[in-house]
């Protein structure tokens, strides 16, 4: 099976090829007969690469906590092209491939101008986000993980809403500051260890003092990403200006970057330093879980308060990870894989009425259960599990990181679970104001409810949440092997 | 050495040499024949290419004159990227009904000055070569007489670059008077054997001068007025191959005759590399005249390069050689976008013509916007790897806290980077764009594939510049 992570990656490319050659091909053709071919073209790309990455779920060895699959072409300026994945990553190709399909239908028909770039711009994306989740060399590594914000940038900048210059600026800029100062980290362990290959570079003992600094410029990158309190300001701008798909891609699989670096960098490269630093990302984990919490509830944009809800539960993401024991890593992942369906799906529900309605303020709607039933029904399900509901996705990753968390500091844990009160305050409120009571504005009264393509949507996302739900096992027997193998080395190098 | 041996190592200079002075006679009796010159010249620049390429190492006139690895690494490029220059300034010039024989000559002697500076071995041949390139860049840089603003361009850089020429004469003078010789590998033996204040002194003026022609701030004044002023293809021609030949010879000046005395022009090449930085990235903010924000953003990237530089060591060098290769094509390029547009026939110069243009020209959007990420360091383009190679080789060097500025500084400037791609992409549109010419398309697109495509090239580039920074590592 040696390829089959080359080509998961690069197959979306495939589609931007074909949507190119259309575009060149196609100049004197009729305008809204090429748009459909390329929204065809997009749809078979994604679902074709969806297909490949359930392949390789269903060959990847569960026992086996390496790297997989593994590719190593030497390159030059010592990196070397190098793929792999373990039960860390795996699963979250499998989110990106399964999220993609979901964005070019959900784009269909709200994205009326410039069709082919839009597509164009979400296919690369993919095919970067993959790779960053193959890629096993920290040059290709970043290659990967820096390309992506060209296309996010555009998304955001061009097909988004009114301040969207703005908020595209704030995206880009704050992550290129985090991210240079990972690549300094990167050329100095490049330059101590003598190899850029993550495998190898696990198994270096990075001296105590150096880790520290390493750490930081990593934490810088990934805090920024993941958003961390209190550098999470760019994420509520972003995702209000965001066209729909533009916000699930966000929240779904871009700030699980951040979960992920810390996984594959920070605590199995620089044990000692997350270790030290682990009391520092407790407090910012809880200020993120109980203050945005807080942010969330006086919100009066549907989106923005979805985002802000994004940034409390990725605290718990952070906790569980640096609880650094099995479960709370578990956890972590759990949650994150979890909060990619659920925030993706919240993200489908505001653009299902946006598209209606094109806006997304909290008072303007109010009872739509008396027009839109189904729409209720789907946005209550995504509401609790937004809440961490027990059956749904979202109690599984919460309980486990809050569990691991209280294995290892017991105040965190505390602090942390009146953030579960706090999300189900603002989520429900949201959700009681939107959707609850009599229809009073009267622009309401022609709303129409879910139609075919948007239930072609939400289904897979609702099996998603309830399978995870209630079948945890499926998930967790794929990352234990790698979760034990990494956080026995942790244990081992911090001497706990 | 007999001459004729001398005469093989000096061969690709002596046959540009020669070429210039045959189409400066084909174009003084066929003033007609533009077309004929313009060929002739590009033919000569490649055949001289070729020639440094393939032709035999050593040092000749009593070891004045060196061709090694890194001249002919310096050498392809010069050549290569002047006869780019000829191309686009030869269409350029048609289309502006300005076309004259002496532009492609001009173009063949400043190169046959490079190529001297790539190959200097001596004071003296250092000099020389120096003074050959710039004469005739300035009177390029003035090449539309009746046009004020390039007439004061060339007369701009004239000044500016007679003083410059003054400063490093006399740095030249100091070091020649405490080494006894202006030859390189004599100077280097009484670093050696102590560097002394004197020498030193001298070194410091050297350098004042040749960080002039690499426009590193802050003797950078130059740069914003000659790159409005100038005609655009005159200024891809100053921004890429002069500077390539100017580091070139401050990387053999440094590190064959001054190798001795590392630890003490470190500190000035670091000084000079961080003003560089922080000017390109602050001053290149308030810009609204792409080519002026070009310029900034030019002085910027000698900036990284001389960070290369700092390191002091083969790596270093290897660092400095690669970025600027990489610097080289995708300037080429953004200015060749440049050239391809224009509207209602005036050429589209600032930030505010680009507005929308995505609409009107997708595909010299999509150039100009690889190369602006480029330029920015994003990867996979090649602007990234430039930067990537020459932070590496600081930090490897202990380099850290000006690799971290640096670094940070490159967000500063990705705000001016972004804020054209946003005006091309976001913006409504400015209005009706003329037609691209066929040349400088061909030349932009080839440049933001090449930018794009980087990691195909590179695995070429790299072994290139390592044998190169290798033969400037010996002292």
């Amino acid at each position: 099976m040696t390829g089959i992570l080359s080509l998961t990656t690069f197959f979306p490319l495939i589609g931007v090829a074909a949507i190119l050659a259309l575009r060149l091909l196609g100049g004197k053709a009729d305008q809204a007969k090429l748009e459909n071919a390329a929204k065809w073209i997009a749809l078979a790309t994604t679902l074709a690469t969806l297909a490949l990455s359930i392949l390789l779920v269903a060959q990847f060895d569960p026992l086996n906590p390496g790297f997989q699959f593994s590719e190593d072409i030497p390159w030059f300026a010592g990196a070397g092209y190098r793929m792999g994945v373990d039960g860390i990553s795996v699963l979250f190709v499998l989110l990106t491939a399964f999220l993609l399909p979901l964005c070019i239908i959900a784009s269909w028909t709200s994205i009326q101008k410039r069709v082919l770039e839009y597509l164009i711009a979400f296919l690369i994306l993919e095919a970067l986000v993959i790779g960053v989740f193959c890629a096993t060399d920290l040059v290709l590594f970043y290659i990967f993980f820096e390309g992506g914000l060209l296309p996010m940038f555009l998304i955001i900048g061009i097909w988004g809403g009114q301040r969207r210059v703005y908020a595209a600026f704030k995206f880009f800029l704050y992550t290129l500051l985090g991210s240079v100062l990972m690549l300094a980290a990167i050329l100095v362990m490049a330059s101590v260890a003598h190899t850029t290959s993550i495998p190898e570079l696990m198994a270096y003992h990075f001296a105590p003092g150096l880790q520290i600094w390493l750490w930081l410029a990593f934490f810088a990158s990934f805090a920024v990403k993941m958003p961390m309190w209190p550098v999470h300001t760019w994420l509520p701008d972003a995702h209000v200006e965001a066209p729909t798909a533009g916000s699930v891609i966000l929240a779904g699989i871009l700030l699980k970057l951040g979960g992920y670096g810390f996984l594959r960098f920070s605590l199995p490269m620089f044990p000692s330093a997350s270790h030290y630093f682990t009391p520092l990302v407790f407090t910012l984990s809880v200020i993120a879980v109980i203050y945005t919490s807080l942010v969330a509830f006086r919100q009066v944009d549907i989106k923005k308060l979805i985002a802000y809800s994004s940034v409390a539960h990725m605290g718990f993401v952070t906790m569980g990870i640096f609880a650094g024991n099995a479960v709370g890593v578990q956890g972590a992942i759990y949650q994150m894989l979890s909060h990619g369906v659920i925030s993706g799906a919240l993200f489908l529900c505001v653009g299902v009425v946006y598209d209606r309605m094109h806006t997304r303020e909290i008072a303007f709607y109010g009872g739509l259960v008396n027009r839109m039933p189904w729409y209720a029904a789907v946005f209550m399900l995504f509401t609790m599990g937004n809440v961490g509901l027990p059956g749904t996705s979202g109690f599984v990753g919460e309980i486990l990181s809050m569990t691991g968390t209280y294995g290892t500091s017991t105040w965190t844990a505390l602090f942390a679970a009146t953030g579960v009160i706090l999300s189900a305050v603002y989520a429900l409120t949201l959700y009681r104001r939107v959707v609850f009571g009599e229809i009073t504005n009267p622009k309401l009264a022609g709303i129409t409810d879910l139609e075919k393509r948007e239930v072609l949507i939400f289904a897979p996302l609702i099996v998603g949440t309830l399978v995870l739900g209630i079948q945890p096992g499926l998930i967790l027997n794929i990352t234990q092997a790698s979760v034990d193998h990494l956080v026995t080395a942790y244990r081992a190098a911090i001497g706990g | 050495m007999n001459l004729i041996g001398a005469l093989q190592i000096a061969l690709p200079e002596a046959f540009l040499a020669v070429s210039a002075l045959l189409l400066l006679v084909l174009g003084a009796y066929r003033p007609k024949g533009v077309a004929a010159v313009s060929l002739g010249a590009g033919f000569a620049l490649a055949v001289a290419a070729v020639l440094a390429a393939v032709g035999p190492g050593g040092a000749a006139f009593a070891g004045s004159y060196i061709a090694d690895a890194a001249s002919a690494y310096a050498k392809v490029a010069i050549y290569a990227f002047s006869a780019v220059s000829v191309l686009l300034g030869d269409r350029w010039l048609a289309r502006l009904d300005a076309k004259s024989f002496e532009f492609p000559i001009l173009i063949v002697i400043a190169a046959l000055g490079m190529g001297m500076m790539a190959s200097a071995g001596d004071l003296i041949s250092l000099y020389i070569g120096i003074e050959l390139h710039s004469l005739a860049l300035y009177v390029l840089a003035a090449f539309r007489r009746d046009d004020a603003r390039s007439s004061e361009a060339g007369l701009k850089y004239f000044v500016l670059g007679a003083l410059s020429s003054g400063l490093l004469l006399y740095g030249a003078s100091l070091i020649y008077g405490f080494a006894g010789s202006t030859r390189f590998d004599v100077i280097a033996q009484a670093v050696h054997a102590g560097a002394n204040t004197g020498i030193l002194f001298g070194l410091v003026f050297l350098l004042c001068g040749l960080a002039f022609k690499v426009s590193a701030a802050p003797f950078h004044m130059w740069t914003p007025d000659v790159y409005e002023g100038a005609p655009t293809p005159v200024v891809i021609f100053i921004t890429t191959a002069p500077k390539l030949a100017a580091m070139v010879l401050l990387a053999r000046v440094l590190m064959n005759a001054f190798g001795g005395a590392a630890d003490q022009w470190r500190q000035v090449i670091l000084v000079l590399a961080m003003i560089s930085v922080l000017v390109g990235a602050f001053a290149g903010l308030v810009q609204t005249n792409l080519k002026r924000l070009l310029a900034y953003s030019s002085i910027a990237n000698i900036g990284y390069a001389l960070i290369g530089l700092a390191a002091a060591n083969h790596q270093g060098v290897q660092s400095m050689l690669v970025f600027m290769v990489l610097y080289m094509i995708d300037v080429t390029g953004f200015f060749a976008c440049l050239l391809a547009l224009s509207r209602a026939g005036k050429p589209m110069e600032t930030l505010a013509d680009m507005a929308g243009l995505f609409r009107e020209k997708p595909g010299i959007t999509l150039a100009m916007t690889v190369l602006s990420f480029s330029f920015l360091g994003l990867p996979p383009f090649s602007g990234f790897w430039g930067k990537f190679y020459v932070f590496k080789a600081a930090l490897n060097a202990g380099l850290w806290p000006v690799a971290v500025a640096g670094l940070v500084l490159s967000v500063v400037a990705a705000f001016y980077y972004l804020r054209l791609v946003k005006t091309m992409w976001f913006d409504p549109p400015a209005g009706a764009v003329d037609a691209a010419p066929l040349d400088a398309r061909g030349v932009a697109y080839a440049a933001a594939l090449l930018s794009l495509g980087v990691v195909l090239v590179l695995p070429f580039l790299d072994p290139a510049a390592t044998v190169a920074a290798a033969a400037l590592g010996t002292h």
